[in-house]
């Protein structure tokens, strides 16, 4: 039914004769060689993948995911969460304070993601020139690289109304007087629905999966799936070789295949966590101890607002209005700031993000139509008591370690409170803050005392992130940061960082277009190095 | 019930140590241990105690439907572990483990006899002591039974219209 009303355009570019290998489909070891291998298909790993094969190198892209597409995307959360994210989409901090989503398919984060697009802001910059050294950073310099790369991936106003879950931090906002925006988006013709974090099942959403992928296929490049890359071979100065676990159907365990992947130059675009696990695995140089440390998260916060009328925050486009008001009412180095959304609502990811069980959580998801979302993400990363948090190996594997500070306890406090009055404002009958032991309030006066008295404590605040960023610091000098402000990873010629793990601090914003921005640059600068010729311009 | 919920509680000290080691003393007895999670025996028994407490209010009253209802959502719970990787699969095998041990179940759970007879309300009782106690792996514990079970129900598109969800677009689901 799917596949005639909406053209996939992955079973076309098989069909067009795409070069594809499936880790799970090996029945013996393999070795691939190419120009370039760029390890993770999501936000940098498209991004560059697409600029240097249309500068005429041959690239390999190795995903740890399956290669899913319209075709698969049946916007069933029990589907969705194994088939797309990692671990589940149950990956949790170290301690399990912090519950995380990141994508693991081929499109990476991008494919799942909420389509949210902001430029990176302008204090955020300035913080990364004042204390990174990151001297070419500022809003003028990256314009022109924001500018292609929004074109590329038509990112654009949002032209329909928002959905009632987003008009009503709209509606809240105004009634106090607080200034609040709309949320561009990279779409394409989209349906209105609501599913973007299962996959777009109409491929309105302009993601790695439907943009750089395929031009990077349709220009030679090769497709690696269900391959978990695990080290680096290093000799002396270079990385002589990529070595990868392919894994079984499922993606769980390897299936004790090996692939060999040989180039001259690579790319680490595995997202924060994976790109420093991947580099502290691989033995890579660290001599200030920097690597995996200062990895961010915008530790987020949830309040769910019961409104008398339907509010169906599972329908419409998930994303569109926010206030950055929270983060400017602070300076950016003092009292933690906080960015406000909406998210979408579907029912295993609220009935999990509820807390309690028995009677009292069946009588508020009996009320799910009515319910409101709201999040207010925490911009870590700017003050000295928000270090952020350690990638550390555990059985092989990256965990990271965020410890949940008084700091961040106290945001955490004034955002649970925002929240609430902002859903009062918006006409909320009561509203719960997503904490194990708030109650249902019923009026900002009762709310107001009450959540101020709640213990900010690890696993009695319910913690989420969708923004994991750092881990491999980006800075003007090694003993600031692992990675040049080129991208290069310092003490190995031949290899590169590309993702979100190379931002010094959080972003204070939906990192999505920082990374393709910021990455489109990067690239284009590599391509260059590599050719000895301009570097393409990208384009829709 | 009481005077078990105390005991429970000040079983504190003791109750860490065997947490440190059940773990371990489960791995020991359980020899060689599968790499993937198996849900067996005492281990599904303890789940079929604990879905139903977590899901009380949203489990259908007659019996029949109540025990098959009670059934699929434990097979979605083994088919959720299934998919983690495998030293997450390893942790909640360890904490299986335990819950099938009987002097770690007492000790812990305050639930006395197997858990196929435990009473609801004991169920109950140990899952609200670990929501909000003062070890962190109890609390941890219980987060992911929470998760476990209240995403297992509210996956499946049964249960979707008793909370006013339409589901998906059909024409493209």
């Amino acid at each position: 039914m799917n596949q005639a009303i909406i053209p996939d355009p992955i079973l076309l570019g098989r069909a067009r004769g795409w070069h594809i290998v499936d880790g799970a489909g090996l029945d013996a070891d393999r070795s691939l060689e190419a120009d370039v291998v760029i390890v993770g298909s999501g936000a940098g790993g498209g991004v560059t993948a697409e600029i240097l094969a249309l500068a005429g190198l041959k690239v390999i892209i190795v995903e740890e995911g399956a290669l899913r597409s319209s075709s698969d995307f049946k916007m069933r959360e029990a589907d969705a969460y194994p088939g797309l994210y990692q671990e589940s989409a149950a990956r949790q901090t170290l301690d399990k304070g912090v519950k995380i989503l990141q994508g693991r398919t081929v499109g990476g984060s991008t494919t799942v993601n909420w389509t949210s697009s902001f430029r990176t802001p302008a204090p955020t910059l300035a913080v990364w020139r004042e204390r990174f050294g990151l001297a070419d950073y500022d809003s003028d310099t990256l314009a022109p690289w924001f500018d292609m790369m929004e074109a590329r991936l038509h990112v654009g106003d949002w032209q329909a109304a928002p959905n009632e879950n987003n008009g009503l931090l709209k509606r809240g906002l105004d009634k106090l007087g607080i200034p609040s925006g709309f949320i561009r988006r990279n779409v394409n013709g989209c349906w209105n629905l609501g599913y973007c974090g299962m996959g777009c099942p109409t491929n309105a959403k302009q993601s790695m999966l439907v943009t750089t992928i395929p031009s990077a296929l349709d220009h030679g490049a090769t497709l690696v799936t269900r391959a978990r890359a695990e080290r680096f071979v290093l000799r002396g100065e270079r990385v002589d070789e990529l070595l990868c676990s392919a894994l079984s159907d499922d993606g769980v365990a390897a299936n004790g295949h090996t692939l060999r992947l040989r180039a001259k130059h690579f790319v680490v675009a595995g997202g924060a966590i994976n790109s420093p696990a991947l580099l502290m695995r691989s033995g890579a140089p660290d001599p200030h101890g920097l690597l995996g440390k200062r990895t961010f998260l915008h530790p987020t916060l949830i309040s769910a607002g019961i409104f008398p009328q339907r509010v169906d925050a599972y329908a419409g486009a998930p994303q569109t209005v926010y206030s950055d008001h929270f983060l400017g009412t602070s300076p950016i180095d003092g009292a933690i700031g906080y960015k406000l959304e909406a998210p979408p609502l579907h029912p295993v990811l609220l009935s999990t993000t509820l807390n309690g069980f028995g009677q009292g959580h069946a009588e508020i998801m009996r009320q799910f139509p009515h319910i409101q979302g709201m999040l207010a993400l925490l911009r870590d990363g700017f003050h000295a008591q928000s270090a952020g948090g350690a990638v550390q190996l555990k059985d092989g594997a990256g965990v990271l370690d965020y410890p949940l500070n008084a700091f961040l306890w106290d945001g955490a406090r004034r955002a649970l409170l925002t929240m609430a009055e902002i859903q009062f404002a918006a006409g909320a009958s009561a509203v719960q803050p997503a904490h194990e032991t708030a109650r249902r309030y019923t009026s900002w006066r009762e709310a107001k005392r009450e959540i101020a008295a709640l213990p900010q404590q690890l696993h009695l605040t319910r913690v989420a992130s969708a923004h994991v960023m750092g881990g491999c610091t980006m800075a003007g000098d090694e003993q600031r940061g692992v990675v040049a402000p080129d991208g290069r990873y310092r003490g190995l010629a031949n290899l590169s960082v590309h993702d979100g793990s190379l931002f010094p601090t959080s972003v204070g914003a939906n990192p999505q277009l920082s990374i393709y921005g910021i990455t489109a640059r990067l690239a284009s600068g590599l391509a260059t190095a590599l050719t000895g010729k301009p570097a393409p311009r990208v384009s829709a | 019930m009481e005077t078990t919920r105390r005991s429970f509680l000040k079983a504190g000290a003791l109750g860490a140590l065997v947490l440190a080691a059940g773990g371990g003393i489960y791995r020991a007895v359980h020899t060689p241990r599968p790499r993937r999670f198996v849900l067996d025996g005492e281990a599904r028994a303890a789940l079929g105690a604990i879905v139903p407490a977590m899901l009380a209010g949203a489990l259908p009253a007659d019996p029949g439907t109540r025990a098959r209802a009670i059934a699929t959502t434990i097979d979605g719970v083994h088919t959720a572990i299934s998919n983690l990787p495998l030293p997450v699969q390893k942790e909640v095998q360890d904490l299986f483990g335990l819950l099938a041990l009987a002097p770690a179940r007492r000790l812990l759970t305050g639930v006395s006899g197997g858990w196929a007879g435990a009473d609801p309300g004991e169920v109950s009782a140990f899952l609200q002591d670990w929501r909000l106690h003062r070890f962190a792996l109890l609390r941890t514990a219980y987060g992911a039974l929470h998760d476990l079970s209240l995403g297992a129900w509210y996956a499946q598109p049964a249960n979707w219209s008793a909370i006013g969800y339409p589901g998906p677009l059909k024409e493209l689901a």
